[in-house]
């Protein structure tokens, strides 16, 4: 149980900057997953405030205490890896009891403890077993048990779940969630699946090029997308962009508008906001993604009920939305705040 | 069904051709060991008689009883112990020493990390016989003369261990050295607790291989050991031979031959079992 502070952290490799300075504050119990695309520097983060990592620049607290030149051990963390890094000549029962015997845990206690992980995790049969004897998902289980045996201050997750296939990743996600709810642990948790991030997370950060361009929960942030990166890395399809010029109507002050795929409907050519050839249609069932591709040559995503038509390509449609649906965005392709814009067009 | 005997049959040929070969190859190899186990079982007649004897005779016990207890310089029980003294410290000090500098080169960043790295590498260039005469010179100062300790500690250093054994800590995953320290293992926890057992059948070829090269050690030993009571068994044989008009008691020669290939065949086979072991253990 503890929070956890991140004051203008920075990291830096030799010469090249690869953390910005990044501000966070983590509430006890909280679960903050950090999402960004690959080389953004989520694993950097994590690892400095796992301790394995120097600290260029900033603080980072757990508990209110600073702990930047403490050695992992002594920061109270627990942490997951991507391949797991389970020692492969211990059984299961010894991977996980390994920090609590290092901790000089009595023995009875540590077989309570293992016993109980154990038991959440349903691990039970496989206690005597080498970790080369488990599936994925049974060894992803085991890094869980070992970090949670040690009943740490936080939890650390570096993509855990990224090596697994797709039905076990749901499910693990599931008992993640489950059992970081039960057992009230801060957690920090990577990825870069946004559906990952979009379940999991009680809050979420979203990174880019070594920034944090967003902090919020979830939904906020698919509603209120910071910046032009967040509104196109946060959705799936992925936000559409398209030049003011390109619409019917101007846009006082903006050099972008973004408007996401759900938001749309094709319309008869000639109506709606703008104009486009449809280049194929995806029909997954229950939706179904149609792209278009816009006279200024980019391409658009509209993403309608799998009920409606399904048009063909080469066919010319309109598109529509609702105008107060649309997010813009600046030259610096910040967030324009709608709410006053509109205020100060409307008199 | 069909098609599986038909291989069978197919190979069968080729099969039999193969073992003819290797069996010859055996009888061949094998022939001068036996020639030396027939002589250790006859008298010294016989053995000086032409033609040799090509079937053990019936002086087994009394030829290998006289060279254990009393032998001809100094009994060969002795001098088989004075050996595996000097193998086990050669082979143990030689793994243990490699794999603790190849731990510092791996896993620590020190000044000099590089430069060391060389030197021990430089040092595979520098085998016993060519740093002979100081290093008789440092030994012979300590006053190690016709000592375990002057058998062994000069040639304990190993560039081709360390270098082994800095290859293998290389393919250790770097997460399972982090995963450790956040399960608060110090360094030389990990050492202990983890990559030492990881490396095991690394250690258990290195083994058999080290222990064979210290028993065989001729030189050195030779050179320091002027007590018969010191010597070890490979040099204590050909120190057996008769200088001068002496006789040769060749039977008691060959039962020390026999004697001293035991040790090293028993370590291959005891240790091949370990080490096929952990092979088919092997994990990653
Ligand atoms: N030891 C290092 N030395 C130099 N540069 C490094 C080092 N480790 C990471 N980097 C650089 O820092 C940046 C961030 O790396 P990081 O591993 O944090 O990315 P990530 O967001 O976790 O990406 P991924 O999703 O692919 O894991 C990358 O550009 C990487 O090249
Ligand atoms: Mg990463």
């Amino acid at each position: 149980m503890a929070t956890l502070k991140l004051r203008n952290v920075k990291k830096r490799f030799g010469s090249t900057d690869v953390i910005h300075g990044v501000d966070l504050d983590v509430a006890d119990g909280e679960f903050i997953v950090i999402v960004g695309p690959s080389g953004c520097g989520k694993s950097t983060l994590l690892r400095m405030v796992a301790g394995l990592e120097t600290v260029s620049g900033g603080e980072i607290s757990i508990d209110g205490k600073p702990v930047n030149d403490l050695e992992p051990m002594d920061r109270d963390i627990a942490m997951v890896f991507q391949n797991y890094a389970l020692y492969p000549h211990m059984s299961v029962y010894d991977n996980i009891s390994y920090g609590l015997k290092i901790a000089k845990t009595p023995k009875e206690e540590i077989a309570a403890r293992v016993a109980t992980a154990a038991k959440m995790l349903q691990l039970e049969p496989y206690l005597q077993r080498k970790p080369r004897e488990l599936s994925g998902g049974q060894r992803q289980r085991v890094a869980m048990g070992r970090a949670i045996v040690r009943k740490p201050a936080v939890f650390l997750f570096d993509e855990p779940l990224s090596n697994l296939d797709a039905k076990l990743r749901v499910q693990m996600r599931l008992e993640i969630k489950a059992l970081q709810k039960e057992l009230g642990i801060t957690s920090l948790y990577v990825t870069h699946d946004q559906v990952e991030a979009m379940t999991l997370a009680d809050r979420m950060v979203v990174m880019h090029g070594g920034v944090a361009d967003q902090i919020g929960a979830p939904l906020d942030v698919y509603a209120n997308p910071a910046t032009s990166f967040v509104a196109g890395f946060i959705g799936s399809p992925a936000t559409n962009f398209l030049p003011p010029a390109a619409l019917n109507a101007p846009r006082d002050g903006a050099s972008t508008v973004g408007v996401r795929p759900e938001h749309t409907r094709l319309v008869h050519s000639g109506e709606g906001q703008t104009q486009g050839i449809v280049t194929f249609s995806e029909a997954l069932g229950a939706e179904t993604l149609v792209h278009l591709s816009l006279p200024s040559g980019a391409a658009f995503t509209v993403r309608q009920d799998g009920a409606l038509p399904c048009p063909h390509s080469g066919e010319h449609c309109g598109v529509d939305w609702d105008q107060s649906r649309e997010i813009l965005f600046d030259a610096d392709e910040r967030r324009i705040r709608q709410g006053r814009a509109r205020a100060a067009a409307c008199p | 069904m069909a098609e599986r005997s038909g291989m069978v049959e197919k190979r069968g040929a080729g099969h039999w051709f193969t073992h003819l070969g290797l069996i010859v190859g055996v009888l061949i190899i094998f022939f001068p060991i036996w020639l030396a186990f027939v002589a250790s079982t006859v008298t010294q007649p016989e053995i000086v008689k032409p033609p040799m004897p090509l079937w053990p005779g019936g002086h087994f016990f009394e030829n290998y009883r006289s060279a254990l207890v009393s032998g001809i310089n100094a009994p060969v029980a002795r001098m088989l112990g004075n050996s595996l003294v000097m193998a086990l410290g050669i082979a143990l000090g030689k793994i243990a020493i490699s794999l603790l500098s190849a731990f510092a080169i791996v896993y620590f960043r020190f000044p000099g990390r590089r430069l060391f790295f060389w030197l021990i590498f430089l040092t595979l260039m520098l085998p016993v016989e060519v740093r002979i005469v100081p290093t008789y010179e440092v030994v012979a100062g300590f006053g190690m003369l016709n000592s375990y300790s002057g058998l062994i500690f000069p040639l304990i250093a190993s560039a081709t261990a360390t270098f082994l054994f800095r290859q293998f800590f290389m393919t250790v995953p770097d997460e399972l050295a982090e995963a450790a320290r956040v399960d608060g293992a110090r360094p030389m926890r990990f050492f202990l607790d983890i990559l030492l057992p990881m490396s095991r059948t690394n250690i258990a070829a290195l083994f058999v291989i080290l222990f064979i090269y210290g028993w065989n050690q001729y030189l050195w030993p030779l050179l320091i050991t002027t007590d018969p009571q010191m010597n070890t068994i490979v040099m204590g044989i050909k120190q057996m031979f008769p200088s001068g008009d002496d006789v040769a008691d060749w039977p008691v020669i060959m039962a020390t031959s026999i004697l001293a290939m035991v040790p090293p065949i028993v370590v291959v086979i005891s240790m091949q079992n370990l080490f096929i072991r952990g092979l088919v253990d092997s994990e990653k």
